[in-house]
């Protein structure tokens, strides 16, 4: 009995070992991998009702799931180093990708956002949400901290010029979260407050214009948000569904395939920017806080590791993912709660498709390459 | 030049653990107020929200209440609910909407020509919804379209219940119909209680008694998606689906008697005019005609705008219901009335003969008043004056009694107001009297009340208008012996679910007791005189007759002579235009010792009442009272299953005085002269 005891700790604890041998070996951070691992399980969970039980559309998901993950697992193998030294090139193909779209993809109606590269369609803003931070971490690695008045000119217009291209797409979610990525990588770095005040108001001024000259539904978004009851039937269909799906759902939820927002069509986009609506109506408050606290663990985890890569470049970069992930869901969970304007930002890890979660996981992939590549680092 | 910065990794590395720091409590602080909103959505606003997800998917369709049946006292049914078909079609599943709706008009069951409409039609309804795209087949089309419905998807046929009168256009005018319901009937029903009705009452008993046959109705919840389309398997979503039964409508016993009824419209068959029958005991109309009657089934399907107009196009007035909104000169049916009220207030001596030259002037007037035909009556009594209806004697009645005795007299006996009967749309007919005549006419030289107008009256022309509604009632007073009923056509309302029946009682108004024995043994007399003499107007009509017949017959002059001009022997009626000749009258109350019917008969254009009216009258006597071995029915024989009980009525037994001798002795003349004061029968009312 006792040796059975002992022998079957001891395998728990050797297999345990060895898991962390390999994760260590892949240069993967076995508490964030586990998280994000979590996350994604449970996101297809909640997928799997609330796409009336398509069983297609779990599987398309994990194939997205297998994708991310390969690319984190490529992108965690490759030096900081060569990261850093690709960073320009990489913004600088991003650049022109975006100007092609612009050119050549613009021939549909509404939004022109793909790029067709033979049998693969291409999303270059997806890349720009990487290679933003990356060249703004680059310029910003070369130079003393904080930065002076001419860098940040620059800066500005490293991260404007891209996001503009993006929102003329037009694509306001993604263009927030580029500029959103960029500036944090700036903020980080140790800007003034003067200045991020000064942006603040700025922003707010450019806001007001920008109202003037926003698409249509763009506009219309905007204007909803501020009162969603206007249009019950038209623009503001979506806050207040949402809002109905997550308030019925109350603590503890109607449990799962059985909330009836969801699965009667009363809750629009459910499946991609709304599924946070489903959790909340299906799972409830209890469901919502169990997905929140897996990222506020992902973003802490994140942090931390960011905190640990011994150069400038990796920090600011680190720190960008943890920070722009948190955007990320602070976005789509305040925007289908009714804290924000509906833009189109998925639940990252959650959402059904899209190249998101490919972008999100290689991101991860990049951090955790800054993390176990820094003792290789000499500093 | 500014000075070169140096790259300081302590210093770098400090600002950006400070950042991070910052940007952890900025992310602490955001997650805070995401985790404020979560609470104040799902805590705090819990029971409004799961409030606005049940409205959302939880929708409530009425089921509407099976209109309550009409029938008559016998439990045979003139207005029920018949399962029809229509054909529907549920756009989403209709292929190719074009060809199916032209394959269905080359089976004949879509009008060709509507199809443009049609397309409109279901192009403005809800895609899945099932859209009604005709109406009421036929068994036959039914089957038709059944052996090919393989051809058509999305096309089927579903049953729908719809009012049907089965005996059509029998007793219309007492059972009214229903119609789609208008902009007009919004006005005053409860819409929520409409919801999924389709049809209303609009006249008689289906409009009168509409709250009743109409019942409550019901309400189904289903469970539906955002599209409204119900969802197959519910269980999940609610388990608290509500259904409420519909309520039938009550059952309505009209105190109709079909068989009557169907006599007394055979016997108008052809003809315009109107007969009223009622229970003298109680106001219970027997047999109610307008003519001619039109079928209501027209209405209760949706009647066509070409279909209107031709019923209301019809020169014979078929929507026009004569029976209770005809108003007519009474003519000289008005004369045993007019007799009572002189009786009663001793302005003639009945027994005091007068002479008849076949025309009367006004004491020192000079205008002439005709006998009717410019018959010399020679001496005639009271009894004779009515029993041939004597014009000249009547003349002087009307004279003696004045027109204030008259205008104050004949609203005792119905005239000149509704008779209250209980399914509405009667007119009031029309008293004159001086105040009315000051009030109606604006030429001052027309405000006056002439004496010659007064004559008039004494033979029921000039002014006076009644309705055959108001001369059957006052018929049945003048059989009751003053006994005064209001008519009624419901006697009682049956649950369908309990079977369980409430009855309604008879309406007792009051009687008219100031009016003496004497007067009236003396007018009813007059009156079996008129069918019993062989001078008598309506001898030859109601000769051979087993039972007792008071009667009266009466002549509407529709134009004045002047126009027609003295037509000799048969008063000109086979030479004058039939929109000209005289409407006829025809009253009567049997059997006269104890009546159980009064009788109201006008036939338009007919000619002289005797001729037009009394054979209607006589067959709808003979119906009522006679078994089929020709012999008088017992009074209490023909007791159905919807005949109220006995015991509801109140307990008045009319005076019924035997036949008094034809001349009553001197002594009495005296008598009754003496009692004669101004009518104060005012409380009979």
């Amino acid at each position: 009995m006792i040796y059975e005891e002992v022998s079957s700790e001891s395998r728990t604890r050797r297999t345990l070992t060895g898991a962390a041998r390999v994760l260590s070996a892949l240069r993967m951070d076995g508490p964030l991998v586990t998280g994000l691992a979590l996350t994604a399980a449970y996101g297809l969970v909640v997928l799997y009702s609330a796409s009336a039980e398509s069983l297609p559309m779990v599987l398309r998901t994990v194939m997205r799931l297998v994708l991310g993950t390969a690319a984190m697992l490529a992108l965690a193998r490759v030096s900081p180093n060569f990261l850093r030294r690709t960073s320009p090139w990489l913004y600088a193909i991003g650049v022109v990708l975006l100007l092609a779209v612009a050119v050549v993809g613009h021939r549909g109606l509404g939004a022109q956002r793909w790029l067709s590269l033979g049998p693969i369609r291409f999303q270059p803003s997806e890349l720009m949400k990487l290679a933003v931070p990356m060249m703004c971490a680059w310029y910003l690695h070369e130079r003393p901290l904080p930065p002076r008045w001419p860098n940040l000119l620059l800066l500005g217009l490293i991260i404007v010029a891209p996001a503009a291209l993006v929102a003329k797409e037009p694509d306001l979610g993604t263009a927030a979260l580029i500029a959103a990525a960029g500036l944090l990588v700036v903020f980080l770095a140790g800007l003034r407050v003067q200045v991020i005040i000064g942006m603040l108001l700025i922003g707010v001024a450019a806001a007001w214009f920008g109202l003037r000259f926003m698409h249509g539904y763009q506009r219309q978004r905007l204007l909803t948000f501020l009162n969603p009851q206007s249009d019950p039937l038209g623009a503001g269909y979506h806050i207040i569904q949402s809002q109905i799906a997550i308030g019925s759902g109350g603590v503890f939820g109607k449990g799962w395939m059985n909330g009836s927002q969801a699965q009667l069509d009363f809750l629009p986009e459910r499946t991609t920017d709304f599924i946070f609506a489903v959790i909340g109506e299906e799972f409830g408050l209890l469901g919502l806080a169990v997905l929140l606290l897996l990222y506020a663990f992902i973003i802490g985890r994140s942090l931390y590791l960011a905190v640990q890569t011994p150069d400038t470049f990796s920090r600011l970069l680190g720190g960008s993912v943890a920070l722009t992930f948190f955007v990320y869901v602070f976005i789509n969970a305040g925007m289908v709660t009714g804290l924000l304007p509906v833009v189109g930002v998925p639940l990252p890890l959650v959402s059904y498709g899209g190249s998101s979660v490919v972008t999100v996981l290689a991101g991860f992939g990049i951090l955790m390459s800054l993390h176990a590549h820094r003792k290789l680092m000499g500093s | 030049m500014p000075p070169v910065r140096i790259k300081d990794h302590w210093r770098e590395l400090r600002i950006f653990e400070s950042r991070a720091l910052f940007a952890g409590a900025a992310m602490a602080l955001l997650a805070l107020a995401l985790g404020g909103r979560l609470y104040l959505l799902q805590v705090v606003r819990h029971d409004y929200y799961s409030e606005l997800s049940q409205a959302n998917r939880v929708r409530t369709d009425p089921i509407p209440a099976a209109r309550g049946l009409i029938m008559d006292r016998y439990g045979e049914v003139i207005a029920s609910n018949q399962p029809t078909f229509q054909l529907e079609l549920i756009p989403d599943e209709v292929p190719d909407l074009k060809r199916s709706l032209h394959r269905l008009v080359k089976l004949g069951l879509l009008p060709g020509d509507d199809i443009p409409e049609l397309i409109r039609t279901i192009k403005s309804r809800r895609t899945f919804d099932n859209v009604p795209i005709r109406l009421h087949l036929s068994d036959e089309e039914v089957a038709r379209f059944a052996v090919r419905r393989f051809e058509f998807p999305g096309v089927d046929i579903a049953p729908q219940e719809a009012r049907w009168y089965p005996e059509g256009p029998l007793a219309v005018d007492a059972m009214g119909y229903v119609g789609t319901i208008s902009e007009k009937d919004l006005a005053h029903i409860d819409r929520a209680a409409y919801a999924g009705t389709a049809v209303i009452g609009k006249t008689g008993v289906e409009s009168a008694f509409e709250k009743k046959l109409h019942g409550t109705n019901g309400f189904q919840q289903t469970l539906v998606d955002a599209q409204g389309r119900p969802v197959p398997k519910p269980g999940v979503f609610a388990k608290d689906l509500e259904m409420k039964a519909p309520r039938p409508g009550d059952d309505v016993i009209l105190s109709l008697d079909l068989k009557i009824q169907r006599v007394a419209e055979a016997a108008l068959a052809g003809k315009e005019g109107a007969v009223v029958a009622l229970d003298p005991n109680s106001g219970d109309i027997i047999a109610l005609v307008s003519s001619p009657g039109f079928d209501p089934n027209l209405f209760a399907r949706g009647i066509t705008v070409k279909g209107y107009a031709s019923l209301e196009g019809d020169p014979n007035r078929p929507l026009y219901d004569r029976a209770l909104r005809g108003e007519y000169s009474s003519g000289s049916t008005i004369k045993p009335g007019l007799a009572l009220g002189a009786l009663t207030d001793g302005v003639i001596d009945p027994d005091k003969p007068v002479f008849c030259p076949g025309f009367y002037h006004l004491p020192g007037g000079r205008h002439i008043w005709h006998d009717a035909n410019h018959e010399h009556h020679g001496e005639v009594d009271l009894d004779h004056a009515i029993a041939r209806s004597c014009d000249v004697y009547f003349y002087g009645v009307a004279h003696e009694m004045g027109i204030d005795r008259i205008s104050a007299w004949l609203p005792l006996l119905g005239f000149g107001r509704p008779t209250g009967i209980d399914i509405g749309g009667e007119k009031p007919g029309l008293v004159p009297s001086r105040a009315w005549k000051e009030a109606h006419f604006a030429n001052p030289a027309n405000k006056v009340w002439f004496p010659g107008e007064t004559v008039n009256l004494g033979i029921g022309q000039g002014y006076f208008l009644v309705t055959p509604l108001q001369l059957a009632h006052y018929a049945s007073i003048l059989a009751s012996r003053g006994h005064v009923w209001r008519p009624r056509m419901v006697t009682g309302l049956r649950n369908p679910e309990t079977g369980r029946i409430e009855w309604l009682p008879p309406v007792y108004e009051g009687d008219l007791s100031n009016i003496s024995a004497d007067s009236w043994q003396r007018v009813v007399h007059g009156m079996i005189g008129a069918t019993t003499y062989p001078n008598g107007t309506a001898y030859a009509q109601m000769r051979g007759s087993v039972y007792t017949i008071a009667g009266k017959t009466g002549t509407d002059q529709v134009v004045n002579e002047s126009v027609t001009g003295n037509l000799g022997e048969d008063n000109g009626f086979s030479k004058i235009k039939e929109q000209y000749r005289d409407n006829a009258w025809f009253i009567a109350f049997a059997p006269a010792e104890a009546p159980r019917i009064a009788v109201a008969v006008i036939v338009e254009h007919a000619g002289f009442g005797s001729m037009g009216a009394a054979p209607v009258a006589r067959k709808v006597m003979d119906a009522y009272l006679l078994g089929p071995d020709g012999k008088v029915l017992l009074p209490a024989a023909p007791r159905g299953p919807y005949s109220e009980p006995s015991d509801i009525r109140p307990k008045v037994v009319p005076s019924l005085p035997a036949l008094p001798p034809p001349t009553p002795p001197a002594s009495q003349q005296v008598a009754d002269r003496g009692r004669s004061q101004p009518a104060s029968a005012r409380h009979a009312r």
